[in-house]
């Protein structure tokens, strides 16, 4: 970084409001635990943050919340608790870390964690229902399913614009109208479409910068790791979907994105090779594991990760602000559909990926904890690998558990592959001589 | 004359190889791990160097390989095993496109281009099953030394069925069997023919392809090899010095740093 680029103030930025970001989510969380607010619950994949926002519910992801067990290394704690308690240890992780939170009154690294007045779920991951019930035992709150049609379709599902995708929007739409009347009853206030649209427009803002965001990394070199920073970019993507602050936030990481882009400002880490990410972080050793790759100039420039766990907002769809509730039924049908698509029929993307980022290799993560996004990655590979000639790596470990994380033979792993890499150069650059 | 070594730090054996300008093994050296891995490492080097006669500072460059590699503190770069054992094997056998390296705690399958570039590999992973562990706790469970099990092995004609996939529990499932007066023999016949499965399953994640080379410290049991044979229907390629490709490889990729033949092609870390 050069004195310049510093005094603009414009460079990390993205990094260091991030984090703060997140601290002030987890520090209003625990006012609202201390209070006695109930939450409204949500996942990644169809959060449906913009409508819940509307009745001023504090939101929680329970998923963020067991990752961050995870980051901060006490991941362990939280499962030891829970499979005491009597869950298997195949069970997801994240459910894990989440139980042992609830038991714990939600004592969490961050803070403290409210318990929820209502838990609303899709169905893009059947983990999300049964999740959902250990709470509606737990607490008797209502578990709110909401179903998506057309998922897992790879696209062939209702394009959009036909009747079929017409009815499959009308038919979520019902279904959130149930929702708002539920939210009614729970949080005690009255629907407000005005807000709902002011909710949305910062959705949009968000969504639009996010895709932005994505694009501006095809740059040589890459403007973030999409490992490491893109992590935290997707955080705040989904904790301040739909609130003024995701909105300004990715304002103003496109304006440093595009800064970097144009003044050719990489990562800290010398780029010798542009990588693909596939799967989840291994989160246990979340920093060590981006550094088994940068130590090697390998530098992600793209994330499976950060599309599906995005919940669409890669695909820079925005609302119709004249027609609120219709439009955010056809955007949550699409997200999670596009969700869902980028797992189970990811080959094409990827391959587009691949293209447009100029990848030199592509790394698969299936992790143990999670059958939704592990189940199907060789097949995936494969499929890639007939279409594309590019080296790829399939590591395994956990992005909770670190008893099946082993950083040496994961080492071992990822060594074989860069060494691989500089093989494959030498020899193209051989045979151009 | 300039010489370039490789030592692979296995975790059951370390294993030395030197070689000449023209890719020659000139001495060559095996001893056991143990608990001192730095200490093995520098036996199995000096060994090397007595039994191929050449004094110490006329070897230029040393590659540590195996999982110990961090542990040659003497060389000059380290190279993962998976890189070494295919260069090694693609050296010894020119047409190998596949290798099965089957160590003492873990088992590997390599896919290669016919230019001796890796395609694709993958390990066992977090469990010695499919190992020569998993052989070293039948030797434990049947009281009988380790070279002894591929000879009684062939002497089987109906093969048990282990079908514990775990080392640990193979060992109760082994003495088990000797409870319901099984022969020895067939016990250790199912043995060699599980670990056999498993190995295959591991090749056939990165494509099988012919010629397939077998490498790594199992490669001396007889009873292995006719399993594998079998059960690939093809035979794959096994030598004497089968067990020294890791450290053959680790000594090519040294030697590429002396000649310049290649550039330093598996550090990769000075390559942009």
């Amino acid at each position: 970084m050069t004195d310049a680029t510093r005094e603009t103030g414009i460079v990390g930025r993205g990094n260091d409001v991030g984090a703060r970001l997140f601290r002030q989510w987890f520090e209003g969380l625990t006012v609202a635990a201390d209070e006695g607010r109930g939450a409204a619950y949500v996942f990644v994949m169809g959060s449906l943050c913009e409508l819940l926002r509307v009745f001023d519910f504090p939101i929680v992801f329970p998923e963020i919340n067991s990752l961050q067990a995870a980051v901060r290394r006490v991941a362990h704690e939280y499962l030891n608790e829970a499979e005491n308690y009597g869950f298997s240890p195949d069970i997801c992780g994240y459910v894990k870390a989440d139980v042992a939170t609830q038991l714990r009154g939600g004592a969490h690294p961050m803070g403290k964690i409210p318990k929820p007045a209502l838990a609303v779920a899709t169905n893009a991951c059947n983990t999300y229902i049964k999740w959902g019930e250990i709470w509606e035992r737990m607490y008797h709150m209502p578990l709110f399913t909401l179903d998506i049609p057309g998922s897992r379709g790879a696209g062939l599902a209702s394009p959009q614009g036909s009747e079929d995708f017409e009815r499959d929007r009308r038919y979520v739409e019902a279904q959130l109208v149930e929702l708002i009347a539920l939210c009614e009853r729970v949080s005690g206030r009255k629907f407000d479409v005005d807000r709902l649209r002011e909710h949305l427009g910062w959705a949009n803002e968000l969504s639009l910068g996010w895709k932005r965001v994505l694009e501006l990394n095809r740059s040589r070199p890459a403007v973030f790791n999409a490992l490491s920073d893109g992590t935290i970019y997707l955080g705040v993507a989904n904790g301040f979907r739909g609130a003024p602050e995701g909105a300004a936030f990715f304002r103003d990481l496109v304006e440093e994105m595009a800064y970097k882009a144009e003044h050719g400002i990489g990562t800290p880490v010398e780029e010798k090779w542009r990588l693909i990410f596939v799967g989840v972080p291994c989160y246990p050793i979340f920093r060590r594991f981006s550094e088994l790759f940068s130590d090697w100039g390998g530098v992600f420039v793209n994330s499976t990760y950060l599309w599906f766990a995005s919940g669409g907002a890669n695909l820079g769809f925005t609302y119709d602000l004249r027609r609120p509730l219709e439009s955010l039924a056809e955007g949550v049908l699409l997200g999670v559909r596009d969700a869902m698509d980028s797992m189970f029929f990811q080959t094409q993307a990827l391959a587009r990926m691949i293209d447009d980022h100029a990848a030199d290799g592509i790394v698969y993560h299936p992790v143990k904890s999670c059958r939704t996004v592990s189940t199907g990655l060789a097949d995936s590979r494969r499929a890639l690998m007939a279409i594309r000639d590019i080296p790829s790596l399939f590591v395994e470990s956990d992005m909770m558990d670190r008893r099946v994380v082993s950083e040496a033979q994961m080492k071992n792993r990822i060594d074989a592959f860069f060494e691989g890499l500089a093989a494959r150069r030498q020899q193209a650059a051989a045979a151009t001589v | 004359m300039a010489y370039a070594a490789g030592v692979d730090v296995g975790s059951t054996q370390t294993k030395a190889v030197l070689i000449d300008e023209a890719r020659r093994i000139v001495g060559r050296s095996l001893t056991d791990t143990g608990a001192n891995v730095m200490r093995a490492a520098e036996t199995a080097f000096h060994e090397a160097l007595s039994d191929g006669g050449v004094p110490e500072e006329e070897v230029e460059f040393v590659v540590g390989t195996g999982y110990g590699r961090y542990k040659v503190t003497f060389g000059n770069t380290q190279v993962t095993e998976i890189s070494c054992h295919a260069r090694g094997a693609v050296h010894m056998f020119p047409n190998t496109r596949t290798v099965l390296d089957m160590g003492g705690q873990d088992t590997k399958a390599i896919r290669v281009q016919p230019s001796g570039e890796i395609v694709d590999f993958c390990m066992n992973d977090k469990c010695a099953a499919g190992t020569g562990r998993f052989l070293g706790a039948a030797a434990v469970a049947l009281e009988l030394p380790l070279a002894e099990l591929g000879p009684t092995a062939l002497r089987g004609e109906r093969a048990v069925k282990i079908s514990t996939t775990c080392t640990v529990f193979a060992e109760s499932e082994v003495l088990s069997w000797l409870g319901k007066g099984k022969k020895i023999e067939d016990i250790l016949l199912g043995v060699h023919e599980s670990i056999g499965a498993r190995s295959i399953g591991l090749l056939r994640r990165v494509g099988i392809e012919s010629e397939v080379t077998f490498t790594g410290g199992v490669t001396k049991n007889r009873a292995m090899v006719e399993t594998l044979n079998k059960r690939l229907g093809l035979q794959v390629n096994v030598s004497d010095e089968s067990h020294y490709l890791g450290a053959l490889g680790a000594a090519l990729f040294a030697l590429d740093r002396i000649v310049g033949a290649r550039a330093p092609v598996p550090t990769g870390r000075e390559t942009a």
